[in-house]
């Protein structure tokens, strides 16, 4: 008996052989109209350009989102529970001197200056899908050098289990905390696995530019398999601990939010689904993927636990 | 002009403008700026609209009973009305560019989230109310009967505001939930108050 059998890859799915040949050449130019297309649409005249910002590993050629899209919707409640607060009220900011003082289980403890942060390691731009956990999502180009270069400065011990940040409490420069709208500072943790891997980030800058105020200036995390309220914003001090941290957004409430945070369309928040998202600038919304899309890179921090208990 | 002509000529089509203009702003501010995320505003737009018109109607048989002008009840229909249009309007975004008209995928939100359950109980509520709103529908179910039907508004009110109040707490303290809550429950209130209090009276 003859059984037909579909062909695995169909004529019109197979590459040309002298397109194939070239494809080092195609991937570069993508890569060179991501990176031009991240430091071109910057808009704010004022900024202070980074220079000599080199090309990043794990960057998605997605649509980035635009530079009015990534600076006017924000949350950073330390300018008030609105979207659009923070890039109305940030200004009041100062993110210049500004210093970040370093302790627990390490052995260079001390307050170190933004000045010099900036000059450790060389900048390169990163352009990561972000995804809130209310369900929306933007592309953002980032700036910036890996965590694990910043957190090594100042030699952890072996008994840095886990890495705790805050944000500056300063009602005069964050109007916003005149408020009681989340229990400040602001606080954040990641385990040192996850604070020390490649894909996490030290951010310094946006669209090739420093970093504007409203998206955490001076100086913040970028960790883009987890929900955006993870990725804390104007840090002013790293603590390395062996006790798993309090996040503030745990500690607000514990049954909707927790320490990890990843992002997981398999577990709902319990007020919404967590299997689609708006991404900002599209009409209908997508899928959203297993750790935002970074599975492949993340997923084995994760093996043998089970997320729905550390959601 | 006597006072039918007012109303038809002056009155009546001040507060159809006054109703839409709410929507006008939308399209207008839109037209503007569309925002970072359009989707979002015309959801929170229509729904908190919504919201304030179902109060609006809930308002008017208490001014009414405090201020004597009693021809504020030739208005309420059309509020009522609009109330619901703003919460089509509202629903009609969410189940087309949430859901892209997927029913099945719309009915497990409305299953499993209870701000979704309660804003869909309001709107739901709210339809045989719109239908039953012409003068025939009145007369078909007799007096009685249609005031009876349209209590309804007063679950849509609750739910409505329970809706709001899920969906907000997220960010604490959630003022303006709070606020339409507590306006809900003094219209509620005033009107359970003046029920026994004519009991009361008529029982002397």
């Amino acid at each position: 008996m003859l059984i037909k059998k579909a062909a695995d890859i169909r004529e019109s799915e197979v590459t040309p052989k002298e397109l194939f040949l070239r494809r080092r050449e195609f991937i570069a130019a993508a890569g060179m109209t991501a990176f031009a297309v991240g430091s071109a649409l910057a808009q704010n005249p004022n900024a202070q350009k980074i220079p000599n910002l080199k090309k990043g590993p794990f960057n998605t050629d997605e649509k980035v989102n635009s530079y009015k899209d990534v600076t006017t919707y924000n949350n950073f409640y330390e300018f008030g529970t609105d979207k659009a607060d923070p890039a109305q009220y940030a200004h009041s900011l100062r993110p210049r001197p500004w210093s970040v003082v370093v302790e627990g289980q390490c052995g260079k403890p001390g307050t170190y200056h933004i000045e010099d942060i900036l000059k450790w390691v060389p900048l390169e731009e990163r352009i990561y899908r972000l995804r809130c956990v209310e369900a929306w999502s933007m592309v953002v180009p980032w700036a910036g050098y890996p965590m694990s270069e910043f957190l090594k400065k100042f030699e952890p011990t072996s008994r840095a289990k886990y890495v705790e940040f805050k944000t500056l409490v300063d009602p005069r420069q964050m109007p916003g905390q005149t408020e009681p709208a989340l229990r400040w500072p602001y606080t954040e943790g990641l385990r040192m696995d996850e604070a020390n891997h490649p894909l996490t980030l030290l951010g310094l800058g946006l669209y090739g530019e420093v970093l504007p105020n409203q998206n955490g200036a001076p100086l913040r995390l970028v960790v883009p398999w987890k929900y955006g309220f993870k990725s804390i914003k104007s840090i002013v001090r790293v603590r390395f601990v062996e006790d798993e941290p309090l996040n503030t957004w745990k500690q607000q409430q514990s049954q909707e939010y927790g320490f990890y945070a990843n992002v997981n369309p398999q577990v709902d928040h319990p007020r919404w689904s967590q299997g689609s998202e708006r991404r900002l600038g599209e009409f209908f919304r997508r899928k959203t993927l297993m750790f935002n899309g970074y599975a492949d890179q993340v997923a084995s921090l994760y093996t043998g636990m089970d997320l729905r208990k550390y959601y | 002009m006597n006072s039918t002509q007012w109303r038809r000529r002056v009155f009546k089509p001040v507060v159809w403008v006054a109703c839409l203009a709410p929507l006008a702003y939308l399209i207008y501010s839109l037209y503007l700026d569309l925002g970072a995320n359009p989707v979002e505003t015309v959801t929170n737009t229509t729904g908190i609209w919504t919201l304030r018109f179902v109060v609006t109607t809930l308002a008017i048989s208490p001014l009414r009973w405090l201020t004597g002008l009693n021809q504020l009840i030739n208005y309420r229909r059309l509020i009522g009305l609009f109330a619901f249009f703003y919460g089509f309007l509202h629903f009609f975004t969410y189940f087309f560019l949430d859901h892209q008209f997927d029913f099945a995928a719309m009915w497990e939100d409305v299953r499993l989230r209870p701000y979704i359950t309660a804003g869909f109980t309001g709107f739901v509520l709210m339809i045989p109310l719109a239908l039953t709103s012409t003068k025939g529908w009145i007369r078909r179910l007799g007096g009685k009967n249609w005031n009876r039907l349209h209590m309804l508004i007063y679950v849509t009110a609750c739910a409505a505001v329970l809706h709001y109040y899920w969906k907000v707490s997220i960010k604490l303290p959630p003022t303006n939930p709070m606020i339409y809550a507590g306006i809900v429950a003094a219209l509620l209130g005033f009107r359970v108050w003046r029920y026994f209090a004519r009991r009361t009276a008529s029982e002397v």
